[in-house]
């Protein structure tokens, strides 16, 4: 089967740094695909290179059997692609139906647009906020908001760049649930995430960054058990910190 | 239709709003027939700057683009109206052709400036320094054409002593052409403006307005969502900046007249203060505070024209500390809340 986004030998330097260096990654129509690492990982960097807010310094990305190495975020989206980036990044000033609007005006006519917008706003539980700014919603609601901003876009591959950070563990697992339901229903996801409890409820398979570099890939078992992988993330004490 | 003039993007939706809008407007139609000749003209006046007003609104208040180069524009219409009319002639709708083509050099002005500062990512503050510099460049570049050999065609710019010789506006008739002056040319700028406003007000609350004002708000964000940001910056900022050169236009079909001094810097800061005091976040409350501070500036003009200009300075001043979003903005707000409690 051909993959849907297929990486190669991509690296991305940082005034002689290597944030992202020489990486291979191919992710599965279908897979739920975490990726996950210590801090500096590159995880971030490598996701804003697919999404294309970052150049690759070297390497190729292909998206749908297309090569998209060099095209702007925007065309990326319209191939079918969006993101949840790490800090929540809603339009805090609009009010909460009018984020939703805006993300699903592309896409759907103008009759439909009002039904649509009701049952992506009762899907994300923020029904009786629409007419609150974004910006007065909690962390929570927000972080909700966007990764239902970007769901209206009806991706075939939606990354989500840390979708639990500051959720409670309840609104962690509902989070979880929902992706399994977008997987089975057809949609690519990957995710980068700190939370393992997370990855363990969702994964279909695991990539370990390590200093930008690809260290480890396989189910969840797998990296759960490789000694390795728990060796790289001694010594940072504070693993559910921003990568 | 009168469901696409409302939204979110502008203050005053409901019917008492467009009831209230309508009677203004029929005020204004009846304005003529009591007041004396000269205030009709004077209004008339008033109503040819409110198209920039409205231009910047839309760049500044929902694109988020502030542009100090609202007098460029309205420069190269003035001029573009004043070298076109004289060279083609008025009659036979020559000049209503002059007022198409002059608007047409400044938004083709606009399109190539504003490719060039858009596609080059020159945002922020950078933004209003390059719109300001062409504003002071062209203001220099007329103002030394005082020399004979300074003509285009029959036009000749003539410096800092002005540009003179073309004439009013004439609108084609059934064997007779209409002169638009006074009265006549006070009903053609009022239906112009009121189209203008009912246009802007259709796009800001369109799809289109929606992704604008998703733009000022983060920028990357739109384009995470799959918009062309760019191309949106650049079409909002050829349309604001083509009202003012509608403005220029205008105003030298007016005064049959146009000097460097309507490109200055005293003239550039003059859109700006307008707008940050009415509120740039509302075509309404632009349109209607551009037009009281019009009126009020010319009024103290009349007693000192030094005051006036010190006194605009200071209401700039006062709207930054005490009325940040703008005081029209503020007034309509509140009227929109009190019409809430009383359920209209």
């Amino acid at each position: 089967m051909a993959a849907l986004l297929e990486i190669r030998a991509l690296s991305r330097t940082f005034g002689g740094l290597f944030a992202v260096s020489d990486v291979d990654l191919d992710v599965n129509p279908g897979e739920i695909h975490c990726l996950i690492g210590p801090n500096g990982a590159g995880k971030s960097t490598l996701f804003k290179l697919v999404m294309g807010t970052y150049t690759p310094t070297h390497g190729s990305i292909r998206f749908d059997g297309e090569d998209i190495t060099q095209m702007t975020p925007f065309r990326r989206v319209n191939l079918g692609m969006s993101i949840k980036m790490q800090a929540p990044s809603v339009f805090r000033a609009l009010p909460v139906w009018q984020n939703v609007h805006i993300a699903l005006q592309r896409r759907v006519p103008r009759r439909l647009l009002a039904a649509e917008e009701g049952r992506l706003l009762d899907l994300l539980g923020l029904t009786a906020e629409a007419a609150r700014p974004a910006g007065e919603l909690s962390h929570g609601q927000q972080q909700w908001l966007e990764i239902g901003m970007a769901l209206a876009l009806q991706p075939k591959l939606l990354l989500l760049d840390e979708p639990t950070a500051g959720l409670s563990p309840e609104e962690t697992f509902r989070t979880g649930e929902l992706v399994k339901r977008l997987a089975q229903a057809g949609m690519t996801v990957m995710v980068v995430e700190h939370d393992m409890d997370f990855v363990r409820q969702i994964a279909t398979r695991v990539t370990v960054l390590h200093l930008g570099k690809i260290f480890a890939e396989g189910s969840v078992e797998a990296i759960v058990a490789d000694p390795a992988v728990a060796e790289i993330y001694l010594g940072t004490p504070h693993a559910n910190a921003d990568s | 239709m009168f469901q696409r003039l409302n939204g979110p993007q502008t203050l005053g939706n409901g019917r008492g709003f467009w009831i209230g809008a309508l009677a203004v407007f029929a005020v204004a139609v009846a304005f003529p027939a009591v007041a004396d000749p000269y205030d009709v003209g004077n209004f008339a006046y008033f109503l040819i700057w409110i198209f920039m007003a409205l231009g910047l609104c839309l760049m500044w208040g929902y694109g988020g683009m502030l542009s100090f180069g609202q007098t460029f524009f309205f420069g190269l219409g003035g001029y573009g109206y004043g070298v076109i009319e004289i060279n083609i002639g008025a009659a036979h709708g020559g000049s209503l052709a002059a007022l198409v083509l002059a608007v047409s050099v400044a938004a083709l002005a606009a399109a190539i400036l504003g490719y060039f500062m858009i596609y080059g990512r020159i945002g922020g503050v950078f933004f209003g320094i390059v719109t300001l510099s062409t504003t002071l460049a062209l203001a220099a570049f007329v103002g030394q054409t005082a020399g004979p050999e300074w003509t285009v065609g029959t036009a000749r710019l003539n410096g800092f002593n002005g540009m003179q010789g073309m004439s009013s506006l004439q609108l084609p008739w059934f064997g007779r052409d209409i002169d638009l002056e006074e009265s006549a040319l006070y009903y053609f700028l009022l239906v112009l403006l009121a189209a203008t406003y009912v246009g802007l007000r259709l796009l800001v609350n369109s799809r289109f307005g929606n992704v604008l004002v998703a733009i000022r708000e983060d920028p990357q964000r739109a384009e995470l969502l799959g918009y062309d940001v760019r191309r949106y910056q650049l079409v909002t900022f050829v349309i604001g900046s083509l009202l003012a050169g509608l403005s220029g236009a205008l105003y030298t079909a007016w005064g049959q007249f146009i000097t460097p001094s309507s490109i200055g810097l005293p003239a550039a800061a003059m859109p700006i203060v307008w707008v940050a005091f009415a509120g740039r976040s509302d075509l309404t409350a632009t349109f209607v505070g551009t037009f009281v501070l019009l009126f009020a500036f010319q009024t103290i003009t009349i007693y000192s024209e030094q005051s006036a200009l010190v006194l605009m300075g200071l209401l700039l001043v006062a709207t930054v500390l005490f009325a940040p979003r703008g005081l029209m903005v503020g007034v309509g707000q509140s009227l929109a809340r009190y019409s809430a409690r009383r359920g209209g």
